[in-house]
């Protein structure tokens, strides 16, 4: 039955300068779903997300993640991204004088290099990424542009996004890719994920609002608190926590798994 | 130790020393010696007249303490000032070069070779104190082109030296210009006719190998009026735990619509980890734009040096001149530089560019010191000065001193600076895409020297970049 889940976290323990952000995540998702994982603020969502990626600044203190029926924390960052895993950053970080279509080019050539595809060279690179424009209907005004540099928030969102359906990952993180955007930058956002929403994709969308889920509507629902899933549910969760607020699910006592 | 730490301290490639019989004049400094440079190299009287009286003026001189470096006192007369390969007085063709020597250029990646030489680029391979060979010389001479070592053309066109060497850097210019002046052995001599585009790159390419022995080396290039063309040098040295002083001179002449790019790509033996070794580059690089609408453009990738010293200068005396600098250094382990450009502005409507990225890792400490002159004359002059300052890890240093003097107030003076850090999280943003700690830090490093490397020659640009990689590689994590 495991290996019906993609991405299986159990009782996953993490902090960050020593303070523990996350006390005992469990989550299961199966191949193919979309869940979404929502909370307050400081309740862990992104650190769930920063842990899943490998970030550095975040140790593991206790617990277990498998993807794809390997040891996640075993592997490096790299490593993760190279066997499928992708992060939609909150924060995207610029690269001067590095171009968008070179850094898109170089991560997907370290991927089909793990695979042991042959790697693309610039004008096989082209094609695939205007198909890939082409199939979520963006243009490619800022491919030559260096990475997120002097990007609107909803440029760089929407470079996550394409980032995403180039590097085409088994497994993608949303870590709040509604934070910052209005609402005509969050529809174009969510028509390009719905886009690349398929049977073989599972997604992770965290997310502080509602609004998003409208969109992109997951599969489950799971509010985080403190550290710790407190609920789960199917979709209508969204609309309930949207109504009641967090306060509703705040956790007393124990956890809810 | 960070990953980014960890991928800086990288061994240096280029350490291994050639065995190859030398003859080299006893350690020490005085007329006699220098009497004695100046026969071996078969000069004109005027020559060694020139030699002593530059001598003359050193010894009345003090070594320079103003820049941001630190070093123990060097000893002048514990160097040796001539180190040769020994071979025949004079070799006719490349057959005739020890192929000892040619093997150790290809080890560097400067094939000299007939049937290996480096399309559309001549050569001059100086070996210590004389120069080797020089590719292409018989091509360039159809376009008028002259290309040979400074120490020929002081006897086969002495006109031509005699009228421009030391107009640039006078003799008393400064301490370091002084000796060289007094000492230098062998470089590189270009003359470019009027109206000629020189055909080919011309580039020189030293090695130190000789322990013991300062390399003094003489560069002059004269751009006739309209004529261009594009100059790189290249260096590296054996890994030695003595440092070895380099204290050159660079002039360039540019007259009427002349244009001169002068590359280098600075890659002496830096030192080890804690500091042992390494060159001592102590260099005075100057270019005079002489004519109307003339260009001087320096770029510089200085990777190499335990101390580097050197300010690429433009005197912009024609009207309408312009004056480039674009520069990326960097300091590893514990490597010093202080290092920049002075522009002068005299013509009137003259420009100038400063384009400087310095990078920091390890113990290094990287100073740029600038300075734009604005001359009472020069109405309608224009510069523009962006330094940026990169540092990798927490134990390196990076210090700006821009001087601008300006005495016409029609001036229009730029300058930008910034100074960033790479971050765990630009490199994990980079992992987190599929790329290796190692292809993260070259990608940032790159994109942040991108404006300088673009101004590179196409056949140095690659290379340059592999150059930074390799001397930052293990310095992030």
């Amino acid at each position: 039955m495991t290996d019906r889940f993609l991405l299986e976290i159990e009782d996953l323990h993490a902090s960050v300068e020593g303070t523990e952000i996350l006390r005992g995540v469990s989550l299961r998702v199966g191949t193919g779903e979309v869940h979404a994982v929502m909370g307050p603020n400081g309740s862990g969502k992104s650190t769930l997300a920063q842990v899943l990626a490998g970030h550095p600044a975040y140790k593991v203190t206790g617990g277990s993640v498998r993807y794809d029926g390997k040891d996640l924390l075993e592997l490096d960052p790299e490593e993760r991204a190279r066997e499928g895993m992708f992060l939609a950053f909150q924060y995207p970080v610029a690269i001067r004088g590095i171009t968008n279509s070179y850094f898109l080019r170089s991560a997907v050539n370290a991927i089909r290099k793990h695979k042991g595809e042959p790697e693309l060279d610039p004008l096989d690179f082209l094609q695939v990424l205007e198909d890939k424009l082409k199939a979520i209907g963006w243009d490619d005004s800022f491919m030559n542009r260096a990475v997120n540099e002097g990007f609107s928030g909803g440029e760089k969102k929407r470079n996550e996004i394409l980032q995403l359906a180039v590097l085409e990952p088994r497994l993608a993180i949303l870590d709040e890719t509604d934070s910052g955007l209005d609402i005509d930058a969050l529809k174009t956002v969510a028509q390009a994920v719905n886009m690349l929403r398929s049977p073989q994709r599972s997604f992770v969308v965290v997310t502080h609002y509602q609004r998003l889920l409208n969109y992109i509507v997951p599969d489950y629902v799971h509010v985080l608190a403190e550290g710790r899933i407190v609920k789960s549910g199917g979709k209508e969760l969204a609309l309930t926590l949207e109504e009641k607020g967090y306060d509703w699910v705040k956790p007393v006592g124990a956890a809810v798994s | 130790m960070t990953s980014i730490e960890a991928q800086v301290l990288q061994p240096y490639k280029y350490g291994f020393v050639t065995d190859i019989e030398s003859e080299s004049v006893p350690p020490g400094l005085s007329e006699d010696v220098i009497r004695l440079i100046s026969a071996k190299k078969g000069e004109p009287e005027w020559m060694l007249e020139w030699r002593l009286k530059a001598y003359r003026h050193w010894l009345t001189m003090t070594e320079p303490t103003w820049a941001n470096v630190k070093y123990g006192p060097i000893d002048y007369q514990a160097i040796s000032y001539y180190a040769a390969p020994k071979q025949r007085p004079k070799v006719e063709s490349l057959d005739e070069v020890d192929p000892k020597l040619l093997e150790t250029f290809e080890k560097l990646g400067i094939p000299i070779a007939e049937q290996k030489r480096l399309a559309g680029v001549a050569v001059d391979a100086v070996f210590d104190s004389v120069s080797v060979a020089t590719t292409f010389r018989a091509e360039l001479a159809k376009f008028g082109v002259i290309f040979c070592p400074i120490s020929e053309a002081i006897r086969e066109h002495p006109d031509l030296v005699r009228q421009y060497l030391g107009t640039v850097v006078p003799t008393n210019d400064n301490f370091f210009a002084a000796l060289n002046s007094a000492v230098f052995t062998d470089g590189s001599f270009a003359f470019i006719p009027k109206g000629v585009r020189c055909p080919l790159e011309l580039s020189t390419y030293f090695r130190i190998n000789a322990s013991s022995t300062g390399q003094f080396e003489r560069t002059l290039i004269i751009a006739e009026e309209g004529s261009h063309v594009s100059y790189l040098e290249g260096c590296s040295a054996p890994t030695r735990d003595e440092n070895q002083l380099h204290a050159a001179v660079v002039e360039l002449v540019a007259l009427d619509n002349a244009q001169i790019k002068y590359s280098t790509i600075q890659n002496w033996y830096p030192g080890d980890e804690a500091g042992k070794g390494g060159i001592y580059n102590f260099v005075t690089k100057r270019g005079a734009c002489r004519g109307r609408n003339s260009k001087i453009s320096w770029t510089q990738v200085e990777t190499g040096s335990a101390i580097t010293w050197k300010y690429p200068g433009c005197l912009l005396q024609g009207d309408g001149s312009i004056g480039e600098f674009y520069s990326v250094a960097v300091t590893n382990h514990r490597q010093q530089a202080d290092t920049g450009t002075k522009m002068i502005h005299i013509g009137k409507n003259t420009k100038s560019t400063i384009v400087s990225k310095g990078i920091s890792a390890g113990h290094g400490q990287n100073t740029y010191r600038g300075l734009v002159k604005i001359m009472k004359g020069a109405e309608g002059a224009r510069n523009y000065s962006q330094c940026d300052s990169m540092l990798i890890g927490d134990q390196c240093g990076a210090h700006t001193f821009p001087y601008i003097d300006v005495r016409n107030s029609s001036a229009i003076m730029e300058h930008e600076a910034s100074t960033s850090k790479i971050g765990e999280d630009q490199i994990f943003y980079c992992k987190q895409r599929g790329l290796s700690a190692e292809d993260a830090v070259s990608m940032i490093v790159n994109g942040f020297c991108k404006e300088v490397f673009k101004e590179l020659p196409m056949e140095f640009a690659v290379e340059a970049q592999n150059l930074l990689g390799i001397s930052l590689e293990g310095s992030v994590g």
